[in-house]
């Protein structure tokens, strides 16, 4: 329609929902389980539009798929959207896991109800909209814009940290991302052009990318988040939502590392290669380190918390790899780490809603009146210290083995983070679900209530499912990846001829 | 009969010629008039301001100079002028209410913010220093009048007497500067002067720009001379810092352009490090000295001073680019700062005006819709995507960089994002805290201005394209 495709659609879709919620009048019971059901609707149908638009996705190409452009800023600057085999996969985790967030907020939301399924829709626009625009300055615009609902997502309903951690979330990314701004704009005078993939065969200067390298790492790292700017998201995972800290760690987290398989490496190849000690430096600094702070948390969702930036120093050491193992481990944790830390953080959820606390120390012996729930936090933690089976175990090794090639001291002190993580995992399970039941507030708490099943049902068997074939994903990036390396071996490759030429 | 005495084409004046016959107009039936209530006023003055609108719309947007060259219009004169016939309307609709409740409606009112649009006007169209002096000055003392509006009311009249004296001793530095100018060039006129000011000058016409400068920094609140605008702000009734913050910015940022593109451009190396200078300054003491400000219309004056900094980066680059840069961070800041206005405006409950940032607390819940306008107008300033904020941003940061000043373009962005908080902090105590009780409902003029100035601020990340090239073609006719 107009020359609007499916990717518009799914942008518009979240919004739609989000201005019929909007005009739902009163504060009345009604008026909220309206909000609900619409906000639920709204999910459901853009992840069934999502699915749509994976069915006409073809993973034997490399390039830009269910393209469509309009001048927008200026000629030269448009709105532009497009897939591959990169940023489909996290579309479909973004309007999967949206669903599970609503329902993760059905009751435990009380006040404002409206509005923060308002934020919620608001926020997926944004998100779904990283992913697929193919042009910088669109790029940048989502990636910006998504601060604001989550901001308020924090603020409002938050715990008691909520505005400290708010303020912090908001200004800690917006610096990093500032630079990455002026990045923009330094490559738009040098290329004429902020179109991805114009850019993408773009040969930026030497000693340009360095700096330019710099300003996209400023960004991305802080997002990703990388020791040793990730202090934001403890702080934010703790106050924010059971939904909020869900679509944090499983999306939003994503898009450094998405930035670094879409920018970073391909446009910047000589940096990439440059900088590789650093980031695979930092990446074990934050495998081994976070998970030694998480062994010593007291509070279930900052361990989780710190686990996940483990988890992403895992990608980072993958991608940064620049072998076929090593981005294509990255982008399947980052897939399996949505999918993992999104049900932990559920998980947490659900025990909080009912004690209203996080720390460790209150729970224990829940096994005895919480059999199911014990079950899915097992499983949970299992993929979480990627035990064989589960889709963790599918990332991280497929990320050592990648790094292995690249750099076996980098592998090897990865490994050892492997080993911590399943010391920091089990030991929470073993003080929150094992052990006596001896706590009088424990006395009557309930086991998984049916919304609570159908919540955690997909996701396990998802888990699982991809434990045991994780080829659909790995598909689905096989040919980007390969041309991706392709072309960043050839760039490299035209340097090196260049030096020995001129020496 | 002296045969070079020749009628000077009056077209491209027009707009003027309205204004002024207009104003005399007003006087007239004013005094027959006598004070009595309603907004006849009121009406006459915004009916004139836009038939002026719309002569300024329908000028030619080829560059015209006339009456004896003093005078000029091309397509950034049209866009500038019509920007603060924009803004003054603006500030005439957001005072209707608030007079007649402070009980000071007078009809001088309407008259002074006419007066004053048409000083804007000619600062606009200034093709030399004397007509440029002229134009400030009329500017100035309409504003100075404004200012202590509210005579009875000592915060006021200290706020009209700070801004007259301070006024002054800059028109003062003005005119030392252009005798300078003219001094060590021969001429006033800006086409000339540019002809004569080439390459390496003498100190002489250096100490001049610089005189210049900061005649011209003054008028547009930039640092170090932006000690007059937290207490004129604060000081003068609401409606009329609406005014203040909107249109002389225009005009300001205009007459700042035009002089240095259109009188300097053979030394810009000489003044792009007074402006980088001026700029930085104005967006660090912007960013700092807002943190601690409890009073809004204080603040907004911090910030004031913050935005003329931002907009300045794009005259430093001096660049065709720079100057559209300009054009499209001040459209924009006017529909900010008139929006953000129209808002505090809203905060009275009975005869008392609330104005501290507490004051707004919890007003996500008592008033939805005007928290909602409120905190995008604060993700806006704070230059947050999508919305217009960041195309403001864009737009002067982009041409920095286009002409390598990317240390001065860091250290803008890093300001933003430490402005940042401040705008942050009045989303927070508007939807994280408890709420206080209701205000008043909004008077229907100000609802009509903050509905316009929202939708502009949200929506304009949709179409920003015309906007955006009506800016090019207008910075193009200066280059």
């Amino acid at each position: 329609m107009f020359g609007f495709g499916i990717l518009s659609g799914l942008l518009v879709l979240p919004l739609v929902g989000a201005a019929f919620i909007l005009t739902l009048r009163g504060d009345s019971e009604a008026a909220r389980s309206n909000a609900r059901w619409a906000a639920l609707a709204t999910t459901i149908a853009t992840f069934i539009l999502s699915l749509v638009a994976w069915a006409r996705f073809d993973t034997a190409t490399a390039s830009f798929q269910l393209v469509e452009s309009h001048a927008w800023l200026t000629e030269t600057i448009r709105y532009k959207l497009g897939v591959d085999g990169f940023s489909m996969p996290l579309i479909l985790l973004t309007t999967f896991l949206m669903p599970f967030c609503i329902l993760a907020s059905w009751e435990s939301i009380g006040h404002r109800v409206k509005e923060y399924f308002v934020a919620f829709l608001v926020l997926e626009t944004t998100m779904i909209g990283v992913f697929c625009a193919l042009d910088l300055v669109l790029f940048y615009l989502f990636f910006e814009a998504g601060l604001i609902p989550m901001f308020l997502i924090i603020g409002i309903w938050g715990g008691k940290r909520r505005i400290y951690a708010s303020f912090k979330f908001f200004l800690y990314t917006l610096l990093g991302s500032v630079l990455m701004l002026l990045a923009i704009m330094a490559m738009y005078w040098q290329a004429g052009t902020t179109d991805i993939p114009t850019l993408l065969a773009f040969k930026f200067a030497s000693n340009l990318q360095i700096w330019l390298w710099l300003a996209f790492f400023a960004s991305f790292a802080v997002k990703m988040p990388m020791w040793p700017v990730h202090t934001w998201l403890p702080d934010a995972h703790v106050e924010a939502p059971t939904a909020g800290s869900v679509i944090l760690a499983g999306v939003l987290l994503k898009m450094g590392g998405y930035g670094f398989i879409r920018v970073s490496l391909p446009m910047f190849p000589e940096a990439s290669e440059y900088f590789a000690p650093l980031v695979f430096a930092l990446s074990v600094i934050a495998i081994i380190y976070t998970s030694l702070v998480a062994l010593m948390q007291e509070d279930i969702k900052k361990l989780i918390a710190y686990s996940s930036v483990a988890h992403m120093g895992f990608v980072t050491m993958g991608l940064f790899s620049m072998n076929e193992q090593g981005i294509q481990g990255a982008m399947f944790t980052m897939i399996s780490h949505g999918l993992v830390s999104g049900a932990l953080f559920l998980c947490v959820g659900v025990i909080y809603d009912r004690m209203h606390t996080r720390e460790i120390k209150a729970y224990g012996g829940l096994v005895n009146r919480m059999p199911m729930y014990a079950v899915v936090f097992l499983i949970l933690t299992m993929a979480n210290v990627a035990l064989p089976g589960t889709s963790g175990f599918i990332g991280e090794f497929l990320t050592l083995m990648g790094a292995f090639r690249s750099n076996t001291w980098v592998a090897f002190l990865a490994t050892t983070g492997v080993i911590l993580s399943a010391a920091y995992a089990l030991w929470l399970y073993r003080r929150v679900v094992y052990g006596e039941l001896d706590k009088p507030a424990l006395q009557t708490i309930t086991d998984l209530n049916r919304r609570e099943i159908i919540t955690f049902a997909p996701l396990i068997l998802l888990i699982i499912y991809y434990g045991v074939q994780p080829g659909p994903i790995l598909d689905a990036f096989a040919v980007p990846t390969e041309s991706l390396l392709n072309n960043v071996q050839a760039a490299l490759a035209t340097v090196k001829t260049a030096a020995v030429a001129a020496h | 009969m002296n045969p070079a005495l020749t009628i000077p084409a009056f077209g491209p004046v027009l707009p003027e010629i309205l204004m002024a016959t207009g104003a005399l107009i007003m006087v007239l039936f004013g005094a027959i008039r006598g004070e009595r209530p309603g907004y006849a006023m009121n009406i006459i003055a915004l009916a004139l301001l836009v038939v002026t609108f719309v002569a300024v719309l329908m000028l030619p947007n080829e560059r015209i100079e006339t009456m004896g060259g003093s005078f000029v219009i091309d397509g950034f004169a049209k866009f500038m002028k019509a920007l603060t016939l924009i803004a003054s309307a603006g500030g005439v609709i957001l005072s209707l209410d608030y007079m007649r409740r402070e009980g000071i409606s007078r009809f001088e009112y309407p008259i002074l913010i006419v007066l004053s649009t048409i000083g804007m006007m000619m600062v606009i169209s200034a093709n030399d220093l004397i007509a440029l002096y002229i134009g400030l000055e009329l500017l100035s003392l309409s504003s100075y009048v404004i200012a202590a509006f509210d005579r009875d009311n000592v915060r006021s009249t200290e706020a009209g007497l700070k801004y007259f004296v301070l006024g002054s001793l800059s028109s003062g530095m003005l005119l030392y500067g252009s005798s300078l100018v003219y001094g060590f060039s021969g001429s006033v006129s800006f086409p000339a002067i540019a002809t004569i000011l080439q390459g390496n000058v003498g100190i002489g016409a250096i100490v001049g720009l610089v005189f210049v400068a900061a005649g011209i920094a003054f008028k547009i609140s930039a640092v170090p001379f932006h000690m007059w605008t937290p207490d004129v702000y604060e000081g003068s009734p609401t409606p009329v810092t609406a005014f203040f913050a909107a249109a002389p910015k225009m005009a300001g940022m205009a007459m700042a352009t035009r002089v240095f593109i259109d009188a300097f451009p053979g030394i810009l190396v000489q003044w792009q490090q007074i402006i980088v200078f001026i700029s930085i300054a104005s967006m660090a003491l912007g960013s700092f000295a807002a943190i601690g400000q409890r009073n809004i219309k204080r603040l907004m004056a911090y910030s004031s001073i913050g935005n003329v900094g931002y907009a300045l980066i794009g005259l430093a680059a001096g660049t065709a680019e720079g100057v559209q840069g300009v054009i499209v961070y001040m459209a924009i800041y006017l529909a900010m700062t008139l929006g953000t206005f129209a808002v505090i405006l809203g905060m009275r409950r009975g005869n008392v005006m609330y104005e501290t940032v507490e004051d707004l607390s919890g007003m996500a819940r008592t008033h939805p819709v005007l928290a909602f306008c409120l905190g995008m107008m604060m993700f806006s300033l704070a230059g947050i995507p999508p919305l217009a904020g960041f195309f403001a941003k864009f737009a002067v940061f982009n041409a920095a960089i286009e002409a390598d000043l990317v240390a001065l373009a860091i250290i803008g962005v890093v300001t933003s994002v430490i402005g940042a908080y401040y705008y942050l902090r009045i989303v927070k105590v508007m939807y994280f805290d408890e709420p206080a009780e209701r205000y008043d409902a909004m008077p229907a003029g100000v609802k009509l201005v903050l509905a316009l100035c929202s939708i502009f601020v949200v929506l304009f990340g949709i179409v920003p394209a015309p906007l955006v090239a009506a800016a090019r073609a207008a910075a193009s006719s200066l280059f």
